[in-house]
């Protein structure tokens, strides 16, 4: 029972790191292209078509942190004191993301002040998860119950290609929301974007995916041994399939199939991850059987997300719902 | 100072900068959340325009306040690791739980229904939208609910036992762990601060327009509405304080001690000692002014009841002992003007000159941010008033800490500062600007929820807004 409590409670962290990656991946990644929309209007409309719907996107961050903590107490207080100054980083620029919302509407003079900071603060937490991401999959130092590396460990190429990678996926989230959710003069510009960053991602997988065999024994005798040969066979196909449906679907004036394309990208690189990572929580160091907080705290908490769990997800999808169709430049239509 | 020790105490700083900035926020808005709940439930009910106006008045504030408190609280779930990550490995199966609580039934329910609650206000109906706005409120209380769960289990521990490899870990049932011995004082004072403190800004925006334009109908609904609150609420805020003061004394005795200022132990009947100034080398206050025998009174409800000092205290747990006896100064003295404010209040509303009384609205303007004040030195005093521990008496401060040399956290101090000052004294200038307007008779809606219509320059939109 402690065993099986484990895996659904790994599997309700990488529910909730999937859940953010994807609703706050387009909020970030319309903030990575903000500043490439012309002041005024295409700003304007660009920032209204997430303002309703940020927070609740950005909880699930917090979920995925606080869930690691209680959950996985050892590999949360391992992870984080690694990844120190990438995850100041990242809370930094959420914080300038977060208040720009806001304080764009409240100081027109300094409005292009705010909407750079509302870009950068975008970038650089994307640029963070990513690098996260990167110096995760690549291993960290490990002695007794604490991190034994230096205070630079993860910067390495790897990490800054992913750190890249995450940018240009983000941002094509980003794109394919306005695509979606906007139309005019700010939805052709999306749709350009949209082009030149399916290509970006494309060749950003395909380059993680030749690296990550090779970082460590462990991926590539995953990779290359059954059945993972299976995956490594069929994987490529299918994201060169999604990728060019979603280069045609971009130009043809379809409006939802770009961003339902991408989630599909995000998803199988997902999936390619956790084939990665399985069943480790930090790579060949510690797996989510040595990480795991006691079964009384993680039933405890089970009950509470087996009970919390639908009623969020409805209120969530109610509150999209309310602001369903494009939104304009003065709100919802 | 050796090297840990730096990097230790560069840590406590940051520790205490983030979430000091962090609970600013929510000790506003968990209380204007309320209040924007009972302004539009009125406005529901009564249908009358001062409510739906004052509504959208105070709106256009909470959503700045809020956005900031999101933001800065963000910082503090992962800080734990960042910065007190033994502290994690070993009490995250306890104080992680609450907090993935916090995050399931609070933090979902506010984001979820706060998108309707400011830009919904044209897209479902009124009693929906209410609805939202009431969510809203509820999920601030229940956020308060279990980060003071988490806090006050910090400061008594219950329910727990260690395992084989140093963690603590739930002994049974979690009811202990939850309801722990100081929780339900903390919570209720620290609920009620936030409606004190909330009221106090509300009653100093009001005053400040009453100052200058006598008949405003939405200044006199806030002023009058404010006063009620401090003058009903700040004597029940001192009582909850003075039990929760005898709770601490029970299971934390030489926080109160460093409160008191007792060094020394007395036999029978100790004083209450109004100021001085601490001298924790030599173990004495020095000029001191004291009132025999009160402590005892407040303490043991006996005047001659002895009362232990800190003297039975090992030196190496005793708290910083200066830092609390300010603290707590400052909040009760705060305490006691607040109370002053409320009566003051209630003799002009008796003589029917609430409105017309500039020395009392002045008053009011003086004290809007006293809450704030207030706030903060309680938690500075509940805080470093637990040192030498981070749980208290299992877990020590020195041994929470992570793995980061000074150099890396000075750096990211260093940034938190730099940052924090820049964005939130922004929102801070942006939420003074908000108030410095007058209510209006058509207050407008947060952006993007209303439609700027073309033609309405910002200036014309100040004017029409001046007109009350
Ligand atoms: C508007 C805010 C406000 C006001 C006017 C007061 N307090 Fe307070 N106090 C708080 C806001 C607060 C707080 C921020 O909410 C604290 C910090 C942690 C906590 O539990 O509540 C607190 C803590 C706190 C503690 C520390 C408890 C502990 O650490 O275990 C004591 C003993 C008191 N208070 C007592 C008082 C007394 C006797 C007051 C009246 C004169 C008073 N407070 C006014
Ligand atoms: C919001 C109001 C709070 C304020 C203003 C506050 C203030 C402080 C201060 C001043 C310190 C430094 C004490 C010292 O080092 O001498 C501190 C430390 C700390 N507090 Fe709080 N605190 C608050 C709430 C909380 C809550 C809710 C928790 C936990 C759930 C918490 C956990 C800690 C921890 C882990 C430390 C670091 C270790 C330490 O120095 O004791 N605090 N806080
Ligand atoms: C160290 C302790 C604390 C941590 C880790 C923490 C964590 C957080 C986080 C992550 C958020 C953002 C939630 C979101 O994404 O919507 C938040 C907001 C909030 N927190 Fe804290 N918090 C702490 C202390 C407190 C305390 C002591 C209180 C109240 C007594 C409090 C009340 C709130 C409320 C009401 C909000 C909603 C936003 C707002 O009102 O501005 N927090 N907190």
């Amino acid at each position: 029972m402690q065993s099986e409590l484990t895996v659904i409670w790994a599997g309700i962290i990488v529910f909730a790191v999937a859940m953010y990656v994807v609703m706050d991946g387009f909020d970030l990644g319309i903030g990575i292209l903000f500043t490439r929309f012309r002041v005024g209007t295409e700003r304007n409309t660009a920032m209204n078509a997430i303002a309703p719907v940020w927070d609740g996107n950005e909880t699930w961050l917090v979920l995925g942190g606080g869930g690691l903590m209680a959950a996985f107490p050892l590999a949360y207080a391992i992870i984080l004191p690694a990844l120190y100054a990438p995850m100041i980083a990242m809370l930094l620029g959420l914080v300038f993301r977060g208040v720009a919302f806001e304080f764009r509407w409240r100081d027109p003079n300094h409005r292009a002040r705010w909407d750079a900071g509302f870009c950068i603060g975008s970038i650089v937490a994307t640029f963070a998860q990513g690098i996260t991401l990167g110096a995760l999959l690549q291993g960290i130092k490990i002695s007794g119950r604490a991190y034994a590396g230096g205070y630079w460990d993860w910067i390495t190429p790897f990490s800054l290609l992913t750190g890249v990678s995450l940018v240009a996926g983000y941002a094509l989230l980003g794109a394919c929301w306005l695509i979606w959710k906007t139309s005019g003069q700010v939805q052709e510009e999306a749709r350009r974007f949209a082009k030149t960053l399916t290509s970006a991602l494309l060749a950003a997988i395909a380059a993680v995916s030749v690296y990550t065999p090779f970082l460590n024994v462990k991926y590539y005798d995953t990779w290359f041994t059954w059945p993972g040969v299976c995956a490594l066979g069929v994987m490529p196909v299918v994201v060169a399939g999604i990728g060019l449906l979603l280069y045609r679907r971009i130009g043809k004036g379809r409006d939802f199939a770009p961003f339902a394309l991408t989630l599909g990208l995000f998803g199988l690189s997902l999936l390619g991850l956790a084939i990665s990572m399985w069943p480790d929580l930090i790579p060949s160091r510690l797996s989510i059987w040595n990480a795991a907080a006691p079964r009384s705290s993680q039933l405890f908490m089970l009950v509470g997300a087996c009970a919390l769990m639908p009623l969020i997800l409805g209120y969530t999808a109610w509150s999209y719902w309310v602001f369903r169709g494009k939104v304009s430049e003065t709100g919802y239509h | 100072m050796t090297g840990t020790e730096t990097a230790l105490n560069l840590a406590r700083a940051q520790f205490a900068f983030t979430v000091s900035f962090h609970f600013i926020f929510p000790a506003f808005s968990i209380g204007l959340a309320s209040y924007l709940a009972v302004l539009e439930g009125l406005w529901l009910k009564t249908g009358k325009p001062v409510y739906e106006n004052l509504f959208r008045y105070w709106i256009k504030i909470f959503s700045i306040v809020f956005g900031m408190g999101v933001v800065s609280g963000i910082v503090m779930s992962y800080q734990f690791g960042t910065n007190w990550a033994v502290f994690s490995d070993k009490t995250g199966a306890i104080v992680g739980p609450l907090m993935a609580y916090e995050v399931l039934s609070a933090f979902f329910l506010e984001a979820g229904f706060l998108g309707v609650m400011l830009f919904g206000v044209t897209k479902v109906g009124p009693k929906l939208h209410f609805f939202a706005t009431c969510m809203v409120a509820f999920g601030t209380l229940i956020s308060a609910t279990w980060i003071l769960a988490a806090n006050s289990w910090m400061q008594t521990p219950a329910g727990f036992t260690l395992n084989e490899v140093g963690q603590f870990v739930p002994k049974g049932s979690w009811i202990p762990i939850i309801f722990n011995p100081s929780f339900p004082y903390r919570f209720v004072h620290t609920v009620i601060a936030a409606f004190l403190t909330t009221s106090l800004v509300v009653g100093a925006v009001g005053a400040w327009h009453l100052l200058r334009d006598g008949q405003n109908a939405g200044a006199r609904t806030m002023f009058s509405m404010a006063m009620w609150m401090a003058a009903i609420v700040a004597p029940i805020q001192i009582l909850a304080g003075d039990t929760q003061g005898l709770n601490t004394q029970e299971y934390q005795p030489a926080k109160v001690m460093a409160m008191e200022g007792h060094f020394d132990s007395y036999a029978a009947g100790a004083p209450l000692v109004l100021i001085g100034i601490p001298d924790e080398e030599n173990r004495r206050m020095s000029h001191s002014l004291e009132i025999p025998k009160l402590s005892s009174l407040i303490l043991a409800h006996d005047l001659n009841a002895p009362l232990a000092g800190l003297d039975t205290i090992p030196r190496k747990d005793w708290p910083p002992v200066a830092i609390i006896f300010w603290s707590f100064r400052v909040m009760v003295a705060l305490g006691v003007a607040i109370l002053g404010l409320g009566l003051f209040s209630v003799l002009a509303r008796a003589r029917g000159k609430l409105y017309e009384w500039p020395l009392l609205h002045r008053l009011a303007v003086l004290m809007g941010p006293a809450g704030f004040i207030a706030v903060i030195a309680g938690w500075v005093t509940t805080e470093v008033g637990r040192q030498p521990f981070t749980v208290y008496h299992a877990l020590r401060t020195a041994e929470s800490v992570s793995p980061i040399a000074s150099p890396g956290v000075t750096g990211s101090l260093i940034a938190f500062v730099v940052v924090y000052f820049a964005t939130f004294v922004s929102g801070g200038i942006y939420i003074v600007k908000l108030m410095a307007k007058p209510p209006s008779t058509h207050e407008s809606l947060p952006e993007p929820a209303s439609p700027r219509t073309a033609g309405i320059t910002p200036a014309a939109a100040i004017k029409s807004g001046g007109g009350a």
